[in-house]
């Protein structure tokens, strides 16, 4: 005969592993599909120089949009025929840029944001300015890197 | 032959009504009434979204047999469908049209059922699963949009999952989670095809399943005003039967819906545009679906920073905050509760429609584009 006492403790028992194994068939499935649906981090290689186009590709006032590792750059070469080049990547809400030759500015046309020629904000929605690269002509190749 | 015909069916009526019981379900259709009122009019949209939804499944489907969820030829499959498949360009419109109808139907019953102060109890549920699939609805529309991989789905996405990523806490895994990566990529649109074909039309068949059996539950909810009015008249309320009276209404109103969508995507086939190019700038003129640009028009228009907060940030914190009253208006604006808190929320209703519709005309302004 099993005591009324035991049988409610053993009852508990049942109750708890039962509850908890639950539980753990809940967290035991719904983790590795929250893991799954999470994409995995893959290392990017880090691009720091990249050859954006030939020399005199560009008309003076004129830019581009070029790839620098797998984001985009913008070169321009400005009114004196000077290169110059940013990230395209707009700073407001990642849409890529461009330059706009009759106001001498890079322009995102998602939300009208302008920036001068040193990539600062004039105008429009972007909280900080566009990175700047660093721009070099050698052996007729326009070298942007990061500075 | 009419007397064997119908003693068949009668027998197979028979049969299947030991299986089913189907007669409860006849019954309770005999019994449902509609309440007829000066507001009545707002009781069809509903079933209208129901039917634009029905649309949306059904020219989806036909879409899935052609179109294929990559980079390299997602475009190219739509560009097939729209130019090589006999009615091809039919059926991508009517999906694009009847999608658009179908937010603007749903916007109207979510407001009508706000201004009659519907969602009060017993209907909180109905609401909170209601504002559930108004959300799913938007959600299928931005998923979709990238779907045909073109230039301005391109950067909608990439503004539109951007927002999600400024998130205060959860933003960089929102972000993550949507785009499949750091960037939009094709894996982006792999992933949006699965929310767009599987994940949200399974969320939506179980919330939809609940919102209509508790709209069958509870019945329709008559405004207080004209409660009150039919109490002081000492007549009797007017209610007209759902079978055949109000769903012969409907079906009149469903089919009108299915003639302007076949004359809006005969006369206005949805365009195609450019196929996306991760490496070009964004086009000028870009804009989102109508139904996004008060929101566009708002983070258009905040500056970059307001009392040293990005401008970004406070208006999604704004957007969402505005969203919050809205989900959760039946426990703010509880039946029984004060008339001024009534008036309140009321008045929040409008000032919230009104400013949509301004930052939406704004955006199809002549100077909405450039400088």
């Amino acid at each position: 005969m099993t005591e009324p006492g035991q049988g409610k403790a053993r009852r508990r028992f049942v109750n708890w592993f039962l509850g908890t194994s639950l539980g753990a068939l809940c967290v035991s499935v719904v983790y590795p599909v929250a893991r799954y649906i999470s994409p995995p981090d893959v290392p990017e290689a880090q691009t720091s120089r990249v050859v954006a186009a030939r020399d005199g590709e560009l008309k003076p006032n004129e830019g581009k949009i070029f790839r620098f590792g797998s984001r985009p750059g913008i070169l321009v070469r400005d009114a004196d025929g000077g290169y110059r080049a940013y990230s395209a990547t707009c700073t407001h809400l990642n849409c890529t840029v461009q330059y706009r030759g009759d106001l001498e500015q890079i322009w995102c046309a998602c939300h009208n944001g302008f920036y001068d020629m040193n990539g600062q904000v004039v105008s429009g929605p972007p909280p900080t300015p566009l990175e700047v690269y660093t721009v070099n002509v050698a052996d007729g190749d326009v070298v942007v890197s990061r500075a | 032959m009419n007397g064997a015909a119908g003693g068949s069916a009668g027998k197979v009526g028979a049969w299947l009504e030991e299986r089913l019981g189907l007669s409860v379900l006849a019954r309770f259709a005999r019994e449902k009434s509609v309440p007829v009122h000066r507001h009545t009019i707002w009781y069809y949209f509903g079933g209208m979204t129901l039917f634009l939804f029905g649309i949306q499944v059904a020219t989806g489907i036909l879409l899935l047999l052609y179109y294929r969820p990559s980079e390299k030829e997602a475009f190219e499959s739509v560009q097939f469908i729209m130019t090589a498949v006999p009615f091809g360009w039919l059926i991508r419109s009517i999906h694009s049209w009847s999608a658009n109808l179908l937010v603007f139907v749903m916007f109207a019953h979510m407001f009508s059922v706000f201004f009659m102060k519907s969602y009060r109890k017993p209907r909180e549920l109905t609401w909170l699963s209601g504002m559930a699939m108004l959300g799913l609805m938007l959600f299928f529309g931005f998923s979709g949009y990238l779907l045909p991989w073109n230039a301005l789905a391109f950067f909608a996405t990439q503004v539109g999952t951007e927002v999600a990523g400024a998130l205060p806490l959860v933003g960089d895994f929102a972000l993550r989670l949507l785009r499949g990566g750091d960037q939009v990529t094709g894996g982006t649109l792999t992933r949006f095809y699965g929310f767009h074909v599987a994940i949200l039309p399974a969320l939506t068949t179980v919330l939809l399943g609940l919102h209509l059996l508790l709209v069958q539950k509870q019945g329709m909810h008559v405004p207080e005003a004209i409660e009150a009015e039919q109490k002081r008249s000492g007549e009797p309320p007017k209610v007209m039967p759902f079978v055949p009276n109000f769903a012969l209404r409907d079906a009149v109103g469903w089919c009108a819906a299915l003639g302007v969508l076949a004359v809006l995507a005969a006369l206005f086939p949805w365009e195609l545009g450019e196929k996306a190019d991760p490496f070009a700038p964004a086009p000028a003129g870009i804009r989102p679906e109508w139904y996004f640009c008060w929101m566009f028009q708002l983070l258009k228009m905040l500056p970059g920073h307001v009392l040293g907060i990005e401008g970004e940030l406070l208006g999604i914190l704004g957007i969402g905050a505005g969203g919050l009253l809205f989900l959760l208006v039946p426990f703010l604006d509880p039946a029984g509760g004060s008339p001024w808190r009534g008036r309140l929320f009321t008045i929040f209703g409008w000032v919230a429609l009104l400013v949509m519709i301004a930052l939406t005309a704004m955006v199809y302004m002549p100077a909405g584009g450039g400088r």
